[in-house]
């Protein structure tokens, strides 16, 4: 397979952990896994020079991508915040949160605000159903929430950036 | 660290066990983390550097004790005092730990807790308790505290204040109306006592030594008796034997309560054949749902001809409101590692593969190192133990996608493809990952193994019912109490778990139904709260044991709302593959939101139930099959609330928001206009000092006008 | 399945003891029975997937419904396959599917030839129980071949089957899944900036109407009422075999001369016919090899290149091999060159008038008309519109015509006269036959006494053979269906890195398994079976010739001692050969 416009290179990163784990077969999962922990998506030049490498149909691996839900095709946000809708979570308010969080920061679930420090996702049950409602913020998890610590929480988020939150 | 041959890990067990140290254990389990455990460790750590205690005490990470309402929490094993746990902590809870428990060897009253069951490895440490002082843990539901200091009083007017410590907690690791005590080191456990009954306890069972049958609950002597009414109390903890007892990270602590005994009895001892005969004979089932016997699985693979062949560890716990398997990874991996190596060895395979999860983070990270250690010690690789046996584990991540818990679609996401399921038969035990034949089972099942290799199929077909053997984990949640996660005998009833285990309901409201086995699973309703959960029972209640998610719901939670959560789960986790699961499901959800706004007819209910055969009968795998399962059963059992949604688009629980209607009433408001300004869509208008009015059109039935009024004055129907 | 011995087992099926292949699935096993299991999802010529949940039966001992096409017999398995409860099971599930299928059956293009159109008539559901839930999607009409109608679509997977599996191409995959789950390449691009080939086995494949061909009997329809422009036709070799199916004929039946008749009742002003173009390929093709053979022997393996599909692929994926290809045009294009150069002048008329049609098996060559600027070489477009066999059905039936009694006629001079070897390019082996006849007179000076090649005939996917000339052996290797060529290629590229003689002298390709007689525009319901009567079809044309060798056609050697000299020369390189050149597998 050789015919693409630009040629751009896989990073070192990457290439060295497919040569790592060549011997593993359907690693393509894993190596995907890998690509978004560096990049917080799939771009789709990244895609297609893994096709290139692995020689594997571009088409499989976008299968895969938009199969499983962890995959993202699009840049998230600087801080990821998934809010867990669980059983738990749900019956505990979760949707209230979700509410308030989408209005705090003026966008919706699946998107990322302007300035691309947050980005809003709902994911099934993380887990810590004793301490619902929960989110999820990176990889920190926030427990027995209620609505009026959110702007808290995320403010300690857009300090680090140096910004505030325009709550209108 | 060479590789282990077989005695060498004997005389390494040995050394191991000599060594009984004092150390404090820290729940650190996902939640027990996010609950701020990881906090409460780097303070114990430095704090007990500072002050050089290090000789004196190790600081422990280790998995979810279960209790997940008192967290963060942490057990603390110091010579001269008993074994006891501390919940609810906060920082100056810890420093008094340091400078009082382990300092002053004083137990610090009312944040002392216990873990809710028989220890299998508990050692009788009476020896190690300073002469023979006995301690009292009082548990008791009214905040004054009657019970406690009413011993107080008694103790110290016998002058027995030396020789008999009573402390209040709060959990002592049951639930009851009435008050419980713990008496220490002889562990028992009495209730349904009264005040006036005191001065007897204390002189019949300090005094007389005699033990108080009448007021009996618990007692791990095997001399004594408990009645079999009581023994509802008790959870049993098999597959949690090592959960919040180790530190997952360490190998040592998993060798020191007997890992790696039934490899090593295994390899040593065993043929493969008769493995997997004890397996068949001690009952055990498949955790993950459908309950298929376990050994029956193995022998399958073990005589399916093939040159090579594989183990799985479907760790791909998806369930909403299920974490046990979660726990059992974070808590105690090496068990996992061990029954899978157990497998390999009796059905001749190679390699093993565990697919976790991406969203266990934790779980993973142990999982590595614990495979690492393991293949360091030669108990994984090569020449396991210095046989000719060689078994490989790698682990394989999932990406979000419920449907992988499906065995054939676990198999394709391993081999790298879209998870979608396959039909069976062929079934993965003859022809499974890549073609060959594989054994599948899940976490919990892993974990079982080990403890019955090494206890024997007696012993663990004794726990459980004629079909249904050994134990259940399951995640108690929702409105209950104390949720956390709890291990009972199977055949335990619902009414046992919720009340005797999970404290009972939430804020004393009403129970109202229980859903078990997730999305795939169904309501039970309050008919069936005395019925055995096991697989059969619940099947035929229309639920399923499913992996052991429990979520309870109470009075406030609406059956339509609960179906509606439920299938748009399965409508976002379906893989899409097969037309009547595809559709079906998304037809489901639509006449569910049409019915909980208000919009359904009546004919929608006959759509529900034609959806639900088609999808049940014609879908591919189980979870297309039985995810019309909670709108089958909520429609069972509580049809009438279907109807009332309906035919008078009413939904008495307020869940379902769009038929709630806010009205103001005039007689009560005064005008102040507070709700006009917080409204969001300007449904409410009126002139000052004068009852407001809500445009029902315009009405988003938000609910803040009602959060606002300070006068009563808004109506919610 | 030529396995020489099968075991037969007993089984029941709806109590009546059968004796079949062991191995069999239930669905097999009742076909056998001559028991009809409806399907959505199984194709014959495509792997069991269990998508639609249609097939499900039950079997005694099973708790559960099981799906026939995937759930293997055994002995004395007791099955039922139709009753009411299944009925109901059934009955609901394809309501589901038409719940989430647009009501569009009037203006769709599948309307009566539609899978689940017939299974609504079939279960008697006369009423949309279910809500619509349909997704609104526009068409994809990019590649003016293939058009993906996702809306239509109702996610059985054949065509990702056949696209991925078959021909090895993935231009389609599933995309999301659950309910947001649909076909579509990767990224969810065009489908022209995708590898499509414009093969068509996907829409030959689609139960419904969500793949198909992009339809333009409009277009020819207008130049026919347009007094300006000179309507001029061509038939392609398959065509003549496969079109009577659409009027009751058995498949494999010769109807070449109705269909000349047919065309003219249209109002086209001459008719010829795709397979004097075929002839005329032998004579460029032929020669090429023969040149190449002694003179320019790293230039073989030749590779056919008059399928458009082919070509697409090879510039696509192996665009290293492309000096290998044959730059002979296909026939088609030959003809349609020849019409507005050599018709047009012999005849004077202006060839900017001319209005050349194809009729063809084929989707891809919709794409090969525009291919690249030689396709414009008469200096106008060459070929118009091409057409699927399945436009000209539906023209006929529009046109009024009464096919069965339409009376034989003649092709038009001067091109449409043809030899056997023209005829057999409409199955596999056959353009390999045809070139072989011609290149073995080239080297030995005579022909070929056993004329029919029956070494490379029928339908193993890789067909070897190594031909005795004199005292010389030239292998050849025939491929169809994309995934077996692959293998092929991969051997020639291994010989070419490693610097060795390539394995084999002259290869030939069709994209389509088992050739153009299952082409992807050809009348639906295509089998192996079908693929067999066809090309048996074809064969027997071959026979009923009298002239079977291209150079032997008179109007052949007519048309190079007054037109274009011999094979090879300038002109011919002109008009009758091309370019290839690299392309991007994704434009986007």
């Amino acid at each position: 397979m050789t015919m693409q416009k630009e040629e751009i290179k896989l990073p070192n990163e990457i290439i060295e952990y497919i040569e790592k784990n060549s011997n593993k077969k359907g690693f393509e999962i894993m190596i995907l896994h890998k690509i978004q922990e560096i990049y917080g998506y799939v771009p789709r030049k990244i895609a297609m020079e893994l096709s290139r490498k692995l020689n594997i149909p571009l088409a499989k691996i976008y299968g895969i991508i938009t199969f499983y839900h962890i995959f993202k095709l699009n840049k998230p946000g600087k801080y990821r915040i998934s809010v867990c809708m669980g059983t738990a979570c749900y019956l505990k308010g979760g949707e209230d949160i979700l509410g308030e969080i989408e209005n705090i920061l003026g966008i919706g679930v699946n998107s990322t605000t302007e300035d691309g420090i947050f980005s809003i996702e709902i994911v099934r049950c993380i887990g810590c159903c004793g301490i619902a409602p929960a989110i999820v913020i990176n990889n920190k998890v926030y427990g027995n929430l209620k609505k009026d610590q959110l702007i808290e929480i995320l403010s300690e988020y857009t300090k680090i950036e140096g910004k505030e939150i325009k709550n209108d | 660290m060479t590789k282990l041959k077989y005695e060498e890990l004997k005389n390494m067990r040995d050394l191991i066990k000599k060594s009984n140290k004092n150390e404090i254990l820290v729940s650190m389990g996902t939640c027990g983390i996010a609950a701020g455990g990881d906090r409460i460790y780097e303070i114990l750590k430095k704090e007990i550097s500072e002050r050089d205690l290090e000789d004196i005490i190790t600081v422990k990470k280790t998995g979810c004790l279960g209790l997940c309402f008192c967290e963060p929490n942490l057990i603390i094993k110091i010579q001269g005092l008993p074994e006891v746990g501390y919940g609810y902590l906060n920082e100056d809870i810890v420093y008094k730990i340091i400078t009082e428990h382990i300092m002053k060897k004083t137990i610090i009253d009312d944040y002392v807790i216990f873990l809710p069951t028989i220890d299998l490895f508990a050692k009788n440490n009476k020896n190690e308790f300073e002469n023979d002082i006995k301690y009292i843990f009082v548990w008791e539901p009214d905040k004054k505290k009657n019970i406690y200091n009413t011993f107080i009083k008694k103790i110290t007017n016998k002058n027995l204040q030396e020789k008999i410590k009573i402390y209040s907690t709060k959990y002592i690791g049951m639930s009851n109306k009435n008050p419980i005590i713990k008496i220490l080191p002889e562990n028992i456990i009495y209730s349904n006592f009264t005040e006036h009954q005191i001065e007897n306890i204390i002189e019949t069972h300090f005094i007389k030594k005699t033990i108080i049958n009448e007021f009996l609950l618990f007692s791990d002597n095997p001399n004594i008796k408990i009645r079999e009414h009581n023994k509802q109390y008790n959870q049993i903890r098999v597959v949690l034997k090592n959960s919040g007892y180790i530190d997952p990270e360490n190998v040592n602590d998993y060798i020191n309560r007997d890992g790696y005994m039934a490899l090593e009895k295994v390899l040593l001892n065993m043929t493969p054949e008769a493995v997997i005969e004890e397996i068949k004979k001690s009952g055990l089932r498949g955790r993950g749902g459908a309950g298929f016997p376990t050994g029956i699985k193995w022998e399958i693979t073990k005589n399916t001809d093939s040159d090579i062949k594989y183990i799985v560890c479907n760790a791909d716990e998806g369930d909403p409101g299920a974490y046990m398997d979660r726990s059992i990874l974070e808590g105690d991996p090496y068990s996992v590692i061990e029954g899978m190596t157990i497998c390999a060895y009796a059905v001749g395979a190679r390699n093993g593969y565990i697919y976790v999860r991406a969203e266990y983070p934790l779980a993973i990270k142990r999982l590595e190192m614990a495979i690492n250690k393991a293949k360091e010690l030669g108990l994984l690789g090569e020449n396991i133990l210095g046989t000719n046996f060689s078994f490989d584990i790698e682990i394989r991540l999932g990406a979000g996608a419920f449907v992988c818990g499906e065995e054939t679609a676990l198999i394709a996401s391993i081999e790298g493809k879209r998870g979608m399921p396959k039909p069976r038969p062929p079934f993965p035990s003859k022809e499974g990952l890549w073609g060959k034949p594989t054994v599948i089972n899940n976490v919990e099942t892993w974990a079982n193994i080990p403890i019955i290799i090494n206890k024997g199929y007696e012993w663990f077909s004794s726990i459980g019912t004629e079909q249904s053997k050994g134990t259940k984990v399951f995640a108690l949640t929702g409105k209950v109490k104390n949720p956390g996660l709890i291990e009972v005998a199977m055949g335990t009833t619902l009414k046992e778990i919720i009340y005797n285990i999970g404290g009972g309901i939430f804020n004393n409201k009403r129970f109202k139904a229980a859903q078990s086995g997730g999305p795939s699973g169904g309501v039970i309703s309050e008919d069936f709260i005395d019925y055995p959960i096991e697989y059969e029972s619940l099947q035929k209640i229309g639920s399923m044991m499913g992996s052991g998610g429990l979520i309870v719901m109470d009075e406030d939670d609406c059956m339509v709302d609960v179906a509606k959560f439920y299938l748009q789960f399965t409508v976002d986790e379906s893989c899409g593959k097969c037309a009547p699961c595809r559709i079906g499901g998304k037809q489901l959800l639509e006449i569910l939101k049409s019915i909980s706004s208000g919009k359904a007819e009546e004919n929608d209910i006959e759509r529900l139930k034609r959806i639900s055969l088609a999808m049940n009968k014609a879908s591919l795998c189980g979870l297309g099959q039985s995810s019309p399962n909670p709108v089958i059963s909520t429609l069972k059992y509580f049809e009438y609330e279907y109807i009332e949604h309906i035919r008078d688009r009413k939904c008495k629980t307020g869940k379902c928001k769009e038929l709630i209607i806010y009205e103001i009433n005039p007689d009560k408001c005064i005008g102040c206009g507070a709700c006009a300004l917080r409204c969001p869509v300007t449904a409410i208008s009126g002139e000052k000092r004068k009852p407001h009015v809500i445009d029902q059109l315009k009405c988003v039935k938000c609910g803040e006008c009602y959060n606002t009024c300070k006068f009563g004055a808004i109506n919610k129907n | 399945m030529t396995e020489k011995e099968k075991n037969k087992i007993k089984i029941l099926i709806n109590k009546k003891e059968i004796e079949v292949d062991e191995n069999l699935t239930i669905l097999d096993a009742a076909k056998h029975a001559r028991i009809k299991i409806p399907t959505l999802c199984k194709h014959e010529d495509l792997h069991a997937t269990g998508a639609c949940g249609i097939c499900v039966v039950k079997v005694e001992g099973m708790k559960k419904l099981v799906r026939s096409c995937t759930t293997p017999i055994q002995e004395n398995m007791s099955i039922i396959t139709h009753d009411a409860e299944l009925h109901e099971v059934r009955k609901n599930v394809i309501e589901l599917i038409l719940s989430n299928h647009p009501n569009e059956c009037l203006t769709c293009l599948r309307n009566g030839s539609c899978e689940l159109q017939r299974f609504a008539e079939e279960f008697g559901i006369r009423e949309k129980f279910f809500k619509p839930l349909i997704v609104e999607k526009s068409k994809d009409l990019s590649t003016k071949a293939i058009v993906v109608d996702a809306k239509k679509c109702i996610k059985c997977g054949r065509c990702v089957d056949v696209c991925q599996k078959i021909q090895e191409v993935w231009a389609l995959e599933f995309i999301n899944r659950g309910f947001d789950m649909r076909i579509a390449p990767a990224g969810d691009i065009l489908l022209s900036d995708s590898p499509c080939i414009k093969c068509g086995q996907c829409s030959a494949h689609c139960p419904v109407g969500a793949l198909i061909e992009y339809e333009e009997t409009d277009k020819v329809w207008n130049a026919l009422r347009d007094e300006n422009l000179y309507p001029v036709v061509q038939i392609a070799p398959a065509v003549r075999v496969a079109f009577g199916e659409s009027f009751g004929l058995l498949p494999g039946t010769i109807t070449t001369k109705k269909i000349y008749a047919l065309l003219r009742k249209l109002g086209f002003k001459a008719v010829f016919d795709t397979n004097f173009g075929a002839d005329v390929t032998i004579m460029e093709e032929a020669t090429e090899f023969y040149e190449r053979y002694q003179l320019n022997r790293n230039k073989l393996p030749l590779i056919t290149s008059c399928c458009p599909s082919w070509v697409d692929y090879l510039e696509k994926y192996y665009p290293e091999l492309i000096e290998h290809f044959s730059t002979v045009k296909s026939p088609h294009q030959i003809t349609g060159v020849l019409t507005k150069t050599y018709f047009a002048q012999k005849n004077n008329i202006d060839p900017g008038k001319i209005f050349m049609v194809s009729i063809m098996p084929c989707t891809a060559k919709k794409y090969e008309i525009s291919r690249t600027d030689e396709m414009f070489a008469s200096g106008f477009q060459d070929v118009d519109v091409s057409l699927t066999t399945r436009e000209l059905v539906r023209m006929a039936y529009s046109g009024g015509i009464d096919f069965e009694r339409l009376e034989e006629e003649e092709p038009d001079e001067i091109l449409g006269n043809y030899s056997g070897a023209g005829t057999i390019f409409g199955t596999t082996g056959g353009v390999m036959e045809a070139a072989l006849r011609t290149a073995y007179y080239l080297f030995t000076g005579k022909n070929l006494e056993k004329i029919e090649l029956n070494e490379i005939r029928g339908l193993d996917g890789i067909k070897k053979a190594n031909i005795k000339v004199d005292s010389k052996e030239i292998k050849v290797c025939i491929a169809h269906g994309i995934g077996n060529i692959k293998k092929v290629l991969d051997e020639i590229k291994e010989s070419k890195t490693k610097k060795v003689k390539p394995p084999y002298d002259f290869i030939e390709v069709m994209a389509c398994p088992g050739g153009c007689v299952a082409g992807g525009g050809q009348p639906y319901q295509i089998s192996d079976k079908l693929r067999i009567q066809r090309s048996n079809g074809i064969y027997n044309d071959d026979k009923q010739q009298q002239v079977r060798f291209s150079h032997e056609n008179p109007m052949v050697k007519k048309l190079y001692e007054e037109f274009l000299g011999k094979p090879l020369s300038k002109k011919s390189h002109q008009l009758l050969h091309t370019k290839y050149k690299p392309r991007p597998i994704y434009y986007k």
